[in-house]
C-alpha cells in the first residue's frame, strides 16, 4: 500500500471511530434520553475517538515516508555484495543515482548495468516490504487507538476539554512554522556556506575584488581559476539599489504628500490603488519591460548625448526597480503622515504657516522617523529584487559607480549559480548560499532596524 | 521681535510700529511663499502623474507588443492524400500510415501553389513558410478518418513564425535582406499568398492549448497554466489553513509572552525576506534532505506556502482583530467554551476578510518566480503536466523562459504569456476587492 492509501483508509477509520464513539457515548449513559448525564456534546465523544484513531496513525505515516527513503538505501548498500560496498564514493552516488531513477520509472532496468539492475531489485524488494510493515503499523496503531479511546468513554470522561486542548496544540503547531521556517533557511544556508567557507577563506570572499567562480575541471584550464571576491557584487547591488531610490524616494514621497494632503478624496481614491497596481505586477513583467524597452531606449538616448551606455546597464534595472518601489514608499509614508495628528497641523496654521510650510516643517518632521523606517524596507525590497536584475543587469563582475556600465548583483549571481545543472560540494554551487547568507542576513538587518522604527513611532500617537 | 524697553509710555507705539512692520515684512514675503506652495503642491501632483504615466506606459508597451499574439496566420492549401507519397506498399495499415511522410504532401500542396518555383535552394525557402508541424497535423487528420487517402480537401495549415511576423508587420520589406529573416522572394511568395486569400490572421488556439516549444507557432501557454494551477492549488490548500490557525491562535489564545513575541517578530520578517531566499530554503531543505523531485509543482508549492504565510497570517489577524469583542464575550456568556467561541461565533465573522488576504496572497504567489529558479522549474518541458509531481513550470517562469529566446515571434509571445498572467492578476484582485465590498462589516 502506497502512503497515500494509507492515509486515505487512515481517514476512513477515523470517519468510523467518530460514529462508534458517539453511538457509545449514548450507549453508556442508556440511550438518547441519558444524554443529561454526560459532560460533553455526544459529538465530543466521537471527535476524542476519531482524533485518538487518526492522530498517532498519521504521525507515524509521517516520519515513515521522510525517513524511508535513507534507511532503505542504507540497508540496500548493506545487503549489496563486496565489491560494491567498496566502491569509492562517487561511483557509489552514480549508482545510487541510476538505481533511484529506476525506481522513480524514469529509466527501465536493461539500460543499467547488471550490477546496478542487482540494487535496483534489491531497493523495490525492501521498499515493498517497508510499505507493507508501514501498512500493518499504522493499521494496527490506529485501531489499538480508538480502542482505547472508545473503552474509556464514561459519563465522567471531559471529552470537550480533551478535544479543545488537542485543538489549541494544533493551533500553537502551526504558528510557530514562522519560526521553524526562520531557524530552515538560517540553517539551510549557514550550512552550506560553512562548507564554503572551509573551501574559500571568509576574509577573501568578503574583502575579495575579484569575481569569476568557474572553476576548473581539469588542472590544466586556461582562466578559470575561481576566484570568490564578492566586492563587485555587493557594490553592483548597492549601485542598482541606489538608482532606484533616487527614482522611488521622491517620487513615492511626494506622491504620498500630495494624496495625503492636497488630494480630494474622490482624487484619491482612484489614485491611490492605480498607484498601488504598480506593486503588484509580477517582477518579471519588470523585468521584461527593463530589457526590451527602457534597456535599448537608453541606448539610443545616451547615443544622441554621445554616451555609451552599456547593454545591462545598472540604470536600466535600476530605473525600472524604482518604479516598481514607489508604491511601497508611497503608501508606508502616507500612513505616517496621515498618522500625524491633526492638533499639530493646526497649530501650524494658526501660527501663519502656509500648507506647504506646514508640510515641510511640521508634518515631515513628525513623520521622519516612520518615513525612513518605510525607506529602509523599501531598500531591503531592491537589495533582495531578483528578477529585474536578472533580466537585465549584467552577467560580469565589474567594479563601479557608473550607472551606465554594466554590473552584477548578488540575487543574479545566487540564480546563474544554482540554475541548470549542479554538483553539491562544488565551491561555485556552495557559494550561491553564501551570498544567500550574506543576503539573508543583511535584508533581516535592515528589516529589524525598520520595523522596529515603524512601530515605536506608531505607538507615539497611539 | 523688538527688544523689551524699560518704559511703559513708550512700549505701545513701540509695539505698534514693530508690528506694522513684521506685517510689511510678512506682506513682502508672501508673494514668494505662495508661490513656493504652488510649486510644492505642484511637484505633488507631478510625482502622482508620472507614477501613472509608468503605469501607462508598461501597460501600453506590454499590450501593443503582445496583443499580436492570440492571433496567427494561417495558410489554406489544396492537400491531397496521395497514396504514392504516404502508403508506398499499398497496404494502408495503420502502422504504415502512422510512418508515412506527411511533409512531402505539405510540400507537394506547395508546389501546386507556386508552380513557377524551382530548385532545390529556392524550394526549401518556399517550403519554410509553412510551419514544421504540418505534417503532424496532416497525419492527425488522416488518422482520425482513413477514407480520406486518396483523396483531396482543403485544410488550413499553421504558417511558419516568420510568415506570420510579416504579415504582422514586425518584419519589414524595408529592411536590410540580410538581416531580416525572410528574403525578397519568400516576401513576394508572402504578398502572393495574402492577396489570394489563401493566407489569413485567425484566432491562435495554439497559443492556448499548447506547451511550450522551440517553434514559436507552437508554443503555447497551457502547460504553464497546469503548472501553475497545481502549484497554487498545494499552496492555496497548505497555507490558508494553517494561516488561518496561526491567526487564531496569536490573537485569540496566545499569551503575552517571550514565545508569542518571538512569533510574531518571525511573521514579520519573513513578510519581508527576498523571495530568492525561500528558494535556497526550498533547495536545501525539500530537495536535497526530504529528496523531493525538482521542477515538481509540489515543492514550488510547499516553497509559496512558506512564503505567503506571512501574508495570510497578517491579513486574518487583522480580521480577527475587526470582530468587536462584544460577540466574543456573548457567546462566552452564554456558556460556550473558547474553541466553540471561535469556532461559532468569531471564525465565521472573520472570514469574508481572511479570504480577501488569502486571494491578495495568492496573487502575490501567482506572480512569483525567483524561487521557483531555484528549485528548477526553469526547465523546457513540453508535455502539459497532470499531477503534483510531474515536471512543470508556471507562467511567469515561462515569460523568463521565452523572454531569453532572441527570435522575434517569441518576443510577441512572451507579451502575450503576459497579458495572460496580468488578466489572472486582475481577475483574482478584483475578486478579492468584490468580497471585500460585499461582506466587509463595519460595526
Amino acid at each position: 500500500m502506497s502512503a497515500s492509501t494509507v492515509v486515505l483508509v487512515i481517514l476512513v477509520l477515523a470517519a468510523i471511530a467518530y460514529r462508534t464513539g458517539r453511538a457509545r457515548s449514548f450507549a453508556v449513559v442508556g440511550g438518547r434520553r441519558g444524554q443529561r448525564d454526560l459532560h460533553s456534546l455526544p459529538s465530543y465523544y466521537g471527535m476524542l475517538t476519531a482524533l485518538w484513531c487518526a492522530l498517532p496513525a498519521l504521525l507515524i505515516v509521517g516520519v515513515w515516508t521522510a525517513s524511508q527513503e535513507s534507511i532503505l538505501t542504507r540497508l540496500m548498500l548493506a545487503q549489496m555484495p563486496e565489491s560494491v560496498q567498496s566502491l569509492p564514493p562517487d561511483q557509489r552516488s552514480l549508482l545510487l543515482n541510476d538505481v533511484k531513477n529506476v525506481v522513480a520509472g524514469n529509466m527501465r532496468l536493461d539500460q543499467i548495468s547488471p550490477q546496478e539492475q542487482a540494487a535496483a531489485r534489491k531497493f523495490l524488494e525492501l521498499r515493498a516490504l517497508s510499505r507493507m510493515a508501514m501498512a500493518v503499523v499504522v493499521l494496527a496503531a490506529a485501531m489499538l487507538g480508538a480502542l482505547i479511546a472508545w473503552y474509556r468513554i464514561a459519563p465522567q470522561l471531559r471529552a470537550r476539554n480533551s478535544v479543545e486542548k488537542i485543538f489549541e496544540w494544533v493551533l500553537l503547531g502551526c504558528s510557530t512554522i514562522a519560526i521553524f521556517t526562520t531557524v530552515g533557511i538560517l540553517l539551510s544556508v549557514l550550512f552550506e556556506s560553512i562548507r564554503f567557507f572551509q573551501q574559500i577563506p571568509i576574509w577573501d570572499f568578503i574583502f575579495g575584488t575579484e569575481w569569476s567562480p568557474q572553476t576548473a575541471i581539469r588542472a590544466d584550464q586556461v582562466g578559470s581559476s575561481g576566484a570568490f571576491g564578492a566586492v563587485p557584487l555587493f557594490t553592483g547591488t548597492l549601485l542598482i539599489s541606489a538608482v532606484a531610490m533616487i527614482v522611488a524616494v521622491p517620487i513615492g514621497l511626494f506622491s504620498a504628500i500630495y494624496l495625503a494632503e492636497y488630494a480630494h478624496p474622490r482624487f484619491r481614491a482612484a489614485a491611490k490603488p492605480l498607484l498601488e497596481i504598480l506593486a503588484g505586477i509580477p517582477t518579471v513583467v519588470y523585468g521584461f519591460f527593463a530589457a526590451l524597452t527602457v534597456g535599448p531606449w537608453l541606448r539610443v538616448v545616451g547615443e544622441s548625448v554621445g554616451l555609451n551606455v552599456a547593454s545591462g546597464s545598472a540604470l536600466a534595472a535600476g530605473l525600472v526597480m524604482g518604479v516598481m518601489i514607489i508604491p511601497f514608499v508611497s503608501s508606508l509614508s502616507d500612513d505616517m503622515i496621515t498618522a500625524v495628528p491633526q492638533s499639530l497641523r493646526d497649530g501650524s496654521y494658526a501660527l501663519g504657516g502656509t500648507q506647504s510650510e506646514t508640510i515641510r516643517r511640521v508634518v515631515l518632521r513628525a513623520a521622519l522617523p516612520g518615513i525612513v523606517g518605510g525607506v529602509l524596507l523599501a531598500v531591503s525590497r531592491a537589495i533582495g529584487e531578483t528578477m529585474i536584475v536578472v533580466m537585465a543587469a549584467g552577467l560580469s563582475a565589474n567594479l563601479t559607480a557608473n550607472p551606465l556600465e554594466a554590473v552584477t548583483t548578488v540575487t543574479v549571481q545566487i540564480v546563474t549559480l544554482l540554475v541548470g545543472d549542479q554538483e553539491f560540494d562544488s565551491a561555485k554551487t556552495l557559494a550561491a548560499f553564501a551570498l544567500g547568507l550574506v543576503l539573508f542576513l543583511v535584508t533581516l538587518g535592515l528589516n529589524i532596524i525598520a520595523l522596529h522604527v515603524v512601530r515605536k513611532y506608531r505607538e507615539q500617537y497611539e | 521681535m523688538s527688544e523689551p524697553t524699560g518704559n511703559a509710555t513708550q512700549r505701545l507705539p513701540g509695539t505698534l510700529r514693530d508690528h506694522r512692520l513684521a506685517a510689511e515684512a510678512v506682506a513682502r514675503g508672501l508673494k514668494a511663499r505662495y508661490w513656493a506652495e504652488r510649486r510644492f503642491k505642484f511637484y505633488g501632483l507631478a510625482a502622482v502623474s508620472l507614477g501613472m504615466l509608468f503605469l501607462a506606459v508598461l501597460f501600453f508597451s506590454i499590450i501593443s507588443k503582445g496583443w499580436s499574439a492570440f492571433r496567427q496566420t494561417y495558410v489554406q492549401l489544396e492537400i491531397t492524400y496521395d497514396p504514392a507519397l504516404l502508403d508506398s506498399d499499398a497496404t494502408s495499415t495503420k502502422e504504415a500510415l502512422a510512418q508515412a511522410d506527411y511533409n512531402a504532401v505539405v510540400k507537394a500542396a506547395m508546389r501546386k501553389l507556386f508552380p513557377t518555383v524551382e530548385g532545390r535552394p529556392n524550394l526549401r525557402k518556399l517550403y519554410a513558410l509553412i510551419s514544421s508541424s504540418a505534417g503532424f497535423e496532416l497525419q492527425h487528420r488522416l488518422a482520425d478518418d482513413p477514407g480520406k487517402l486518396a483523396t483531396t480537401e482543403r485544410v488550413w495549415l499553421l504558417a511558419d513564425d516568420d510568415l506570420d511576423q510579416y504579415y504582422k508587420g514586425r518584419i519589414l520589406r524595408s529592411e536590410v535582406e540580410s538581416t531580416r529573416p525572410l528574403s525578397d522572394q519568400q516576401l513576394d511568395w508572402a504578398d502572393q499568398l495574402r492577396k489570394s486569400g489563401a493566407a489569413q490572421l485567425r484566432f491562435n488556439r495554439q497559443f492556448f492549448t499548447s506547451g511550450d516549444s522551440r517553434e514559436p507557432e507552437l508554443a503555447g501557454v497551457w502547460g504553464a497554466v497546469a503548472g501553475t494551477f497545481f502549484t497554487l492549488l498545494v499552496t492555496l490548500l497548505l497555507s490558508f489553513p494553517i494561516g488561518v490557525a496561526a491567526a487564531i491562535y496569536l490573537e485569540e489564545f496566545a499569551k503575552k509572552n517571550r514565545m508569542t513575541d518571538l512569533i510574531e517578530v518571525n511573521i514579520n520578517n519573513l513578510a519581508a525576506v527576498p523571495s530568492i531566499v525561500f528558494g535556497l530554503l526550498g533547495l536545501a531543505v525539500f530537495i536535497n534532505f526530504f529528496g523531493l523531485p525538482r521542477s515538481a509543482p509540489m515543492v514550488g508549492g510547499l516553497v509559496l506556502t512558506l512564503m505567503t504565510l506571512p501574508t495570510i497570517i497578517i491579513a486574518s489577524r487583522a480580521a480577527l482583530k475587526a470582530v468587536p469583542p462584544s460577540i466574543r464575550e456573548a457567546a462566552l456568556g452564554m456558556g460556550a467554551s473558547k474553541i466553540q467561541m471561535v469556532a461559532h461565533h468569531v471564525l465565521p465573522l472573520a472570514l469574508p476578510g481572511m479570504l480577501t488576504g488569502t486571494i491578495i496572497g495568492m496573487a502575490r504567489a501567482l506572480g512569483e518566480s525567483a524561487p521557483l529558479l531555484m528549485i528548477g522549474m526553469v526547465a523546457f518541458i513540453v508535455d502539459i503536466p497532470k499531477g503534483l509531481f510531474d515536471p512543470a513550470t508556471v507562467l511567469p517562469v515561462q515569460v523568463f523562459l521565452w523572454s531569453d529566446i532572441p527570435e522575434r515571434a517569441f518576443v510577441e509571445r512572451t507579451s502575450g504569456a503576459i497579458i495572460v498572467l496580468l488578466a489572472f492578476l486582475i481577475v483574482m484582485n478584483g475578486l478579492a476587492v468584490l468580497l471585500r465590498n460585499r461582506f466587509e462589516r463595519r460595526w
